[in-house]
């Protein structure tokens, strides 16, 4: 009982709040800002609490799995809930139905927290789907918008047909293995024409869910149509989860397939850098060019994957941590200008320094970790993926790479452009008030982007779980 | 030995005042902000005084040659075994020399920028820059590794770009900064593979590491390096020559000088600080690090850094010849100036008696470096008199200010025989070295060099009898005449001090490339020829600028052709917007992001109808149907499956 209790603690945690949150939702009568603090602490409390206390093994077999690397994947991952609940404060409290974005928002966590620990196929394509459905949900809170609600239709559609086709690998793989454990499948991986069909279509699941192109094509619109707190939180805590167990998969499940999945990666990721970076040049509604921008951000995740289990690993899980901070923190300012002003376009940000000098430099500062400019943290996540993609000696593949990162350098300063330099027949937004909790979301989100990388203790950290 | 506290503190202290000015400047600091950074400056300028003192002095020196000191080291981020990125000093003659430049100069554009910038609205947050600007330009220079300096090369970049574009009210200062950052950016994508590559072969990012073993041929990592190659150029060359592009981009040497005369929309003093003194000299710094691997390892590469050395000495100066803004004149100098430096490397042999040559370019080009931070950061900031006295740039509008100015006439009249290199001022001394070492090594880069003195002597007169003489001044006759307070003139006086004496230190005691105390020598008949050039293109400029006659009218209109091609810059600006628009974006098509949003919305008419297809493709696949999005998964996934299964055993 103490074993169970402590081994899945985070997902317990989770199970708590969504009780509580249940509760708090029949007692009704709890006016929204108490009740998005109280939340905001729960968060804070459940992110705390995810250091300490936490003990590695199995349970049920080996249904269950808990190791120091997945607790602290699940700790990013409560750590960008907590700031989700932070930064897009300003839209939240408005909300008629408070307690039951948190509901979803819990809810899909529990599923990736699932995932991300979870020991066979079976468990693995439930907690998927627990993670994906309440996602959905959210993408469709702003019930009384069209755009939002043909947003989710769109993902839940797609996200169907994309379980269809994991289902469909899942039992080739059964099939042709025997086994749907992944402790046992390596073992019997021996290649045959069937089994690698299985993989194909189960690394297409995954694709689907990071949006590596061609499989990317639901992106824009979700992100698009959803409310902003909900795009904030697919675009981090979705795409963390889903990395970190697709480098599980594929550096220990199907590392007797390693040279078809190392193929298949450099041309993913080549089609994901050149066709994220083509489209987010040209977009003007900033929502769809963090989407875009998102897409190509994952293409260099890939490269950092594609370097395999000791260097990629330990330099994706660094990442991802850096990219919670910065996508949010870009999230965040784009949250408030949209509540208040209820502009979208990178045009309506001309001259934004002039009058809310604070956003400006958090968005800054975002926009500078996810173009990979030095000193930002941002800097040192790529620089870690380069090298980690480099180590197998495919220089050509990581020039292409890293001539990407000079591009998309064009398209983030193009917005910081936007920002400080106003045109003179442009009069830029209004003075916005910011809120005390998304004014410290973005002061953590900001400490993020300048401290991680200068931090050295964080990579080794990282480094050390492994 | 040296004290890493005091070492840390030459750059806490500038970084305090970017925090306190950046933090709290505007609202709680306001005037005081500046009085603030530069007594922290002040004292890390004495830090840096007693350091150099303390090394040249006391422990620099081990059995007659100073060495290398790394007087503290850190293991920054351990990424790996083998790749170790660290943070630490090194203190050697060359960084040394290096933190008294720089810090000197940053104290003087402090003190100058207290009455200089006064009254402008974001008086702190000008101070917080500067304060961010000298604590990268320190850490660079202090660096102890390669990955380090690339590190505050750019935070050099970043604060600079923020400098350039300080009035970001005017359109041209934001289209300058961008250029300027751009263009760098550029070239420190070069230096970042080439210190890939360096570091590869090496298997080490520090310098010590780095020069071990890449500057003796008989070790096994040279020979590696020397033996791989690609495009029958060595995997060495390719690294050598890519740090090298770093080191131009900021250096600003043809063709890569672009974005320097643009960024004189930045502040006078910034002008001075970082386009006279320090950033733009990084470069040269960066080549002088490494010199012992391109002097030993790097024969071929050295022979074309000096080759590009003298081509942007001489392009500039023939364009500085028909600028007509002040501020212009200046950058071209500098970059010509630069020329010199990087030229003067170019034809240096390493020390230690390898055909008999004593590294007298190496010594030659940094004391260039030296006497040229002080004279040409005196043009910039008497230029910032005569500016803020007439407001305007054009030499059209001044002439007679001798009367109105005649402190910065004078100290204006001694940077200009400085450069022009007139004895017994300091430009004197180090350009005769660089021309004598330049002579040993090959007389072609040293006639190409002597004929660009006389036409730096004839344009910077050309400056002086244009601002200073000609005719006298009508404008403003009501306006308050006096210079400015102290805080102007300090800088001015001190500096002009140096320029005037700064040729008489004997500075290859002190700076060598091997670290042991050089005598330079100095040949009385060789130093005839520059001189006499030089007086002649001061006699030159005097016959045709001090009377305000229209000679030079004539001479225009004779050249024609010639003075357009000059005037114009070569076209190189133009070159460069016709190679990217016609050639590169229709091959990366819209990939191309350095350039700006118009060429990229304008693309679609200049792409050929590949490209189109291909657009209308993309465009086509981000439909918004759900339908279709199924459909490009379900092509995407057959795909793989027919490319791994089929295609690829």
């Amino acid at each position: 009982m103490k074993d169970f209790l402590l081994l899945m603690k985070p997902e317990l945690q989770l199970t708590l709040i969504l009780f509580l949150l249940v509760f708090v939702k029949l007692g009704r009568g709890i006016k929204n800002d108490l009740l998005l603090q109280l939340i905001q602490v729960l968060l804070l409390f459940n992110f705390v609490l995810g250091f300490f206390l936490n003990r590695n093994g199995h349970l049920f077999g080996d249904l269950y799995q808990s190791t120091s690397l997945f607790i602290f994947e699940k700790n990013i991952l409560n750590l960008s809930a907590y700031l989700v609940s932070l930064v897009c404060a300003d839209w939240l409290r408005k909300s008629q139905n408070l307690p039951e974005f948190f509901l979803l928002m819990v809810s899909s966590m529990l599923g990736m927290f699932l995932m991300i620990s979870s020991g066979n196929l079976l468990i693995f394509y439930l907690s998927l789907e627990l993670s994906s459905i309440p996602v959905a949900a959210m993408v469709n809170f702003d019930l009384l918008k069209r755009k939002s609600s043909e947003a989710a239709m769109k993902l839940i559609l797609s996200s169907a047909f994309s379980s269809g086709v994991l289902l469909f690998g899942i039992s080739l793989l059964y099939g042709s293995t025997g086994t749907i454990s992944f402790s046992e499948i390596p073992a019997r991986l021996n290649g045959n024409t069937l089994q690698v069909l299985a993989f194909i279509l189960i690394f297409c699941a995954f694709a689907f869910k990071l949006s590596i192109v061609p499989f990317h094509l639901w992106t824009a619109d979700v992100y698009e149509g959803a409310p902003i707190a909900a795009t904030s939180f697919l675009s981090v805590a979705s795409k963390g989860a889903f990395a970190f167990v697709f480098m599980g998969f594929l550096y220990k499940t199907f590392l007797p397939l390693g040279d078809i999945w190392y193929g298949m990666l450099v041309l993913l990721t080549l089609c994901t850098l050149l066709i994220g970076n083509l489209f987010a040049l040209r977009q003007q509604n900033i929502k769809r060019f963090l989407a875009f921008s998102s897409i190509a951000q994952v293409g260099f995740i890939l490269l950092g994957v594609s370097g395999g289990a000791p260097l990629g690993s330990p330099s994706v899980v660094y990442f991802i941590l850096i990219y919670v901070f910065s996508n949010l923190a870009a999230f965040g300012v784009a949250s408030v200008i949209s509540e208040q002003t209820g502009k979208e376009n990178i045009d309506d940000y001309n001259g934004l320094y002039k009058t809310n000098p604070f956003l400006s430099w958090v968005l800054t500062l975002a926009l500078f970790s996810l173009a990979g400019i030095p000193p930002t943290a941002g800097f040192f996540g790529k620089l870690f993926l380069i090298t980690a993609g480099a180590s197998k000696g495919n220089y050509g593949f990581i020039l292409t790479g890293a001539l990407n990162l000079v591009i998309s350098l064009y398209y983030y300063l193009r917005i910081v452009r936007a920002i400080f330099f106003e045109k003179n027949d442009v009069t830029p937004l209004k003075n916005i008030h910011v809120s005390v909790s998304v004014r410290f979301g973005l002061i953590i989100c900001s400490g993020g982007v300048l401290l991680t990388g200068l931090f050295s203790w964080i990579y080794d950290y990282i480094q050390s779980l492994h | 030995m040296p004290n890493t506290i005091l070492i840390a503190l030459i750059l806490l202290l500038p970084l305090a005042g970017f925090l306190i000015n950046g933090i709290f400047g505007r609202k709680y600091i306001g005037k005081l902000a500046g009085i603030l950074s530069t007594l922290l400056l002040l004292a890390s300028f004495i830090i840096c005084l007693y350091t150099a003192y303390g090394y040249f002095y006391q422990f620099g020196m081990v059995d007659g040659i100073y060495q290398k000191i790394v007087p503290f080291e850190w293991n920054w981020l351990s990424f790996a075994n083998g790749l170790v990125l660290k943070m630490g000093f090194l203190l050697d003659p060359l960084s040394a020399m290096m933190l008294l430049v720089v810090s000197f100069v940053s104290l003087m554009v402090h003190i100058y920028s207290l009455s200089y910038m006064k009254g402008e609205e974001r008086f702190a947050t000008y101070y917080a820059f500067l304060g961010l600007f000298s604590f990268s330009m320190l850490g660079l220079v202090l660096s102890s590794n390669i990955f380090q300096i690339y590190f505050f090369w750019e935070l050099v970049g970043v604060s600079s770009y923020l400098l350039i574009g300080f009035y970001y009210d005017r359109p041209s200062a934001v289209m300058a900064c961008k250029k300027a950052f751009i263009v760098t950016r550029f070239a420190d994508f070069g230096f970042l593979i080439g210190i890939l590559v360096l570091s590869y072969y090496t298997g080490s990012l520090d310098f010590q590491t780095i020069l071990e073993r890449l500057s003796s041929p008989e070790s096994s990592e040279t020979g590696m390096a020397l033996q791989a190659s690609f495009l029958g150029i060595s995997a060495l060359s390719w690294g050598l020559i890519l740090v090298f592009i770093g080191g131009a981009g900021k250096s600003a040497l043809f063709p890569l000088h672009i974005w320097l005369p643009d960024a004189m929309e930045g502040p006078t003093p910034v002008s001075a600080l970082i386009h006279a003194a320090t950033m733009v000299v990084a470069g040269v710094f960066l080549v002088a690090r490494l010199f012992p691997v391109y002097a030993i390892s790097g024969p071929g590469v050295l022979e074309s850094v000096a080759w590009v050395g003298v081509i942007s000495a001489l392009i500039a100066a023939l364009i500085a010849c028909t600028q007509t803004d002040i501020k212009r004149v200046l950058a071209y100098s500098t970059m010509s100036q630069i020329g010199y430096m990087i030229f003067a490397l170019g034809v240096s042999g390493y020390g230690g008696g390898n055909n008999g040559d004593i590294g007298l370019g190496y010594t030659a080009s940094l004391f260039h470096l030296f006497t040229h931070a002080l004279f040409k950061a005196l043009l910039f900031l008497g230029a910032g008199v005569v500016i803020h006295y007439v407001h305007s740039n054009e030499i059209r509008d001044m002439g007679g200010l001798k009367k109105k100015l005649p402190v910065t006439h004078i100290c204006f009249l001694i940077a200009c025989l400085a450069i022009a290199g007139v004895p017994p001022f300091s430009g004197f001394f180090s350009k005769e070295e660089i021309l004598y070492a330049a002579w040993l090594h090959e007389p072609a880069i040293f006639f190409i060099g002597l004929i660009s003195s006389g036409i730096t002597a004839f344009y910077m007169f050309r400056l002086y009898f244009g601002i200073f003489h000609s005719r006298t001044y009508k404008g403003h006759e009501t306006a308050n005449h006096a210079e400015g307070g102290p805080a102007i003139l300090i800088p001015l006086v001190l500096l002009a001090i140096g320029a005037a004496t700064a040729g008489f230190i004997p500075f290859g005691h002190f700076v060598s490339s091997d670290g042991k105390p050089l005598d330079m020598p100095f040949h009385l008949r060789f130093s005839l020829a520059p001189v006499l050039l030089g007086l002649t293109g001061i006699l030159l400029a005097g016959w045709l600028y001090a009377s305000g006659s229209d000679r030079p009218e004539k001479i225009r209109l004779a050249l024609g052709g010639f003075y357009r091609l000059l005037y114009r810059k070569f076209y190189i600006d133009e070159i460069y917007l016709f190679v990217t628009r016609k050639f590169l974006f229709n091959i990366i098509g819209r990939a191309a992001a350095w350039t700006d949003k118009n060429v990229v919305d304008g693309l679609v008419d200049l792409l050929g109808a590949a490209t189109r297809g291909l657009s209308v493709l993309l465009r086509g696949m981000q439909s918004g149907k759900v339908q279709q999005y199924a459909l490009y998964f379900l092509g995407g996934a057959l795909a793989l499956a027919f490319l791994f299964i089929y295609v690829w055993k």
